[in-house]
């Protein structure tokens, strides 16, 4: 339960999220739920086969999940990744930029207050697994387009 | 100095805004407190025993004229017209309105200045050496660097939420003016075998409950790599960094349990990949930015030689000029220990001063340090009697760097909710007994440091003299111990015995300086002593 947001166009994923060790003993499921402590590692021999990674945050001071998401998209990761927990609305922007397309937040998410941040930052400074150009990068677009 | 192109100036711009947004939302109620708490945390916000206080990042230690202005301009406008300058290079105000923090932001915002990361479980404010670009040993200018990671570090989304606070300094010398050893990752800029200038680092020091001097977990870094390498550095702690329990949260902590070979390897694993990422900035990038930290143009052809007939003048300037790079030139330490002051507070009046005289005499520049004062980088000698005048004038000039008066001291319990007991009088009371400055420069380089609780803000673990203020049965109780240093030959201070009340303390630091004074030989520091002959000396003299 919770109030889900998701930052991409196709359905939804019904069916339950599992945890890594029934994944790894299952041939054929294709959610996977991770806890904190879990090596996200672990799935990258089956990530064309996954297509939602449920990515656990406890409380919303508990970053390890940051580094999760990134590593994911790091391998390749193409199919929904979702954080999933205690998320504060002041964190949906640094876990976009970490890899999460969906945020399952236990609380309500104030819709104004997320578009009002989502526009507030053009440029970013740092490469990361969203894509964007960092600064670096636009500032010497001539040798670095 | 580097300025902000545009795209800086939006980044601090926006961050006004959502910090407005976000104090309009706690204070409409829409926000609990614990969950504003690390929202304002990351924007140098403390709730502390009076009111809030506002920590203000002074990037690398650097800052200009117009900067030091709008210091003075917020400390008058939104404080008691003071502000205290801390080991971290950074200010704070010590009492500020909730509502009047997005204001303040959005004025230093207008001088490139802002409170970002200041506090929070994130990388926070970069520091580096105060004689930076200034000192005749550097391999090159560390501020480069150090801005290259201030904009790296700054929202890094993966690295908001770490386990607990991330300090990093960057020095490019030898002689270390930072405590480089006693960071959570210490980058000391240095030349190998082949004459190429890389990153030495040192991972895993630190102070409060559990010092830990920083094992060098790489010899040699490239420069061009620095990025990837400190991405692998955060990931592996940001993983595998203890959250169970704050006060071994640090990253120190995981580098002592797995032991630096193993945090090592798992770092350099890490590293091969982050290396294929393209998380480095180019070339270009770096000199763009280094070129903001372009030396001034130096006169030559000026005097070398300083008019000593004022005696004053010859005592502030033996104690306070460090030699510079450049002939001609000298390095001003403004010292913000005035024998009846608090340590590291300056009046806006004082602030507005040290603005003018860097304006008028050092390029504009002034620097922070880590012990609490402030340099005035580049100033010609024959400037020196006209700077004295005025800093003396304003009740800044005195003349004790590095010695027994020179105290680091952190607010203690007349500010923080965290302290036990009080620094500032006990750093007062030392002062006070050895005011006399023929005794002080007798003593030579003794550096006292004081903190109010075990959380170190005052380097205690790193002083010649440290003094724990701790709370016995309800009753301010400081520890004593000797030994340490935040200086090249890092090392941790050794308690010497059971602790003492307030005049206790200063009566015990006065009989060991007299057992000093009783062994040392020809040169030799308060520290250089202690390191020879050992405890028992000073424990017979003070408890015998």
């Amino acid at each position: 339960m919770g109030d889900l947001i998701r930052f991409r166009d196709d359905e939804t994923h019904e069916e339950p999220a599992v945890t890594l060790d029934s994944f790894l003993e299952q041939a054929n499921a294709t959610t996977v739920r991770l806890e904190p402590t879990d090596d996200p590692r672990a799935l990258i021999p089956y990530l064309d086969r996954l297509s939602l990674i449920e990515v656990s945050f406890p409380k919303f001071r508990d970053g390890r999940g940051f580094s999760t998401g990134a590593i994911l998209r790091e391998a390749g990761y193409a199919g929904e990744l979702r954080a999933a927990g205690d998320i504060l609305v002041d964190q949906i922007n640094p876990l976009r930029r970490c890899g999460f397309d969906a945020i399952l937040s236990e609380a309500e998410i104030d819709r104004d207050v997320l578009a009002k941040l989502g526009g507030l930052y053009e440029d970013v400074y740092q490469k990361t697994v969203d894509g964007r150009a960092p600064l670096w990068a636009r500032r010497n677009a001539g040798t670095h387009g | 100095m580097y300025r902000y192109d545009d795209y800086d100036q939006a980044i601090v711009d926006a961050r006004v805004e959502e910090f407005r947004d976000q104090t309009r939302r706690r204070l409409a109620g829409e926000l609990t407190e614990d969950q504003f708490k690390p929202l304002r945390l990351m924007n140098g916000l403390y709730l502390q025993l009076h009111a809030y206080m506002l920590r203000v990042a002074i990037p690398y230690g650097t800052l200009s004229g117009r900067q030091m202005r709008m210091l003075a301009h917020i400390a008058r406008t939104y404080d008691k017209d003071y502000g205290h300058f801390t080991t971290r290079q950074n200010l704070q105000y010590n009492w500020i309105k909730l509502a009047d923090a997005p204001d303040i932001l959005a004025q230093l915002a207008t001088v490139e200045m802002h409170a970002i990361q200041t506090s929070g479980n994130c990388i926070r404010n970069i520091s580096s050496d105060q004689y930076a670009g200034a000192a005749a040993d550097e391999v090159e200018d560390p501020r480069p660097w150090a801005e290259l990671l201030r904009q790296w570090s700054t929202f890094h989304p993966e690295f908001i939420f770490l386990p607990r606070k991330f300090k990093i300094a960057v020095v490019a010398c030898e002689e270390d003016r930072t405590a480089v050893k006693l960071h959570d990752i210490g980058l000391q800029i240095h030349r190998n075998e082949n004459g190429e200038a890389g990153f030495r680092v040192f991972v895993g020091g630190g102070m409060g409950r559990t010092p830990m001097i920083a094992p060098v977990i790489r010899e040699f870094l490239p420069k061009e790599n620095l990025i990837s390498y400190l991405e692998a550095c955060l990931r592996v702690y940001n993983r595998f960094g203890r959250r169970d329990n704050m006060y071994k949260a640090r990253i120190k902590i995981l580098v002592h349990e797995l032991g630096a070979d193993e945090y090592r390897r798992q770092v350099e694993e890490e590293f091969l990949h982050t290396q294929t990422l393209g998380l480095d900035a180019p070339a270009e990038e770096y000199a763009r930015i280094a070129a903001g930290f372009a030396p001034p143009t130096f006169e030559t052809d000026l005097p070398n030689e300083i008019d000593r007939s004022d005696p004053d003048f010859a005592l502030w300037l033996d104690s306070q000029v460090a030699a510079h790079k450049a002939p001609g030139y000298a390095i001003v330490n403004i010292s913000l220990k005035p024998i009846h002051g608090i340590p590291g507070d300056a009046s806006s009046a004082q602030i507005d001063l040290m603005a003018e005289l860097a304006e008028t005499y050092s390029f504009d520049e002034l620097r922070i340090t880590h012990a609490q004062n402030v340099v005035l980088p580049h100033v010609k000698k024959s400037d020196l009697y006209a700077i004295w005048q005025k800093l003396d004038a304003a009740g800044i000039g005195t003349a004790n760097l590095d010695l027994i008066s020179d105290i680091i001291a952190c607010p203690g319990l007349d500010y923080c909710s965290l302290a036990n007991a009080r620094s500032i009088p006990v750093a007062q009371k030392i002062a006070q007994r050895f005011a006399d400055f023929e005794r002080q420069r007798d003593l030579g380089e003794l550096k006292i440091k004081i903190s109010g609780c075990i959380n170190a803000c005052g380097h205690h673990h790193a002083g010649h003299i440290g003094i724990l203020g701790v709370d016995r049965k309800g009753e301010e109780n400081y520890q004593l111990s000797f030994g340490g240093s935040g200086a090249e030959d890092a090392s941790l201070a050794r308690i010497i015995g059971p602790g003492f009340s307030e005049d206790g303390v200063v009566d015990a630091v006065e009989k060991a300086v007299t057992v000093y004074k009783s062994l040392r030989s020809d040169g030799e520091r308060f520290l250089d002593t202690y390191r020879r002959v050992g405890d028992a000396p000073f424990k017979e003299a003070i408890y015998g």
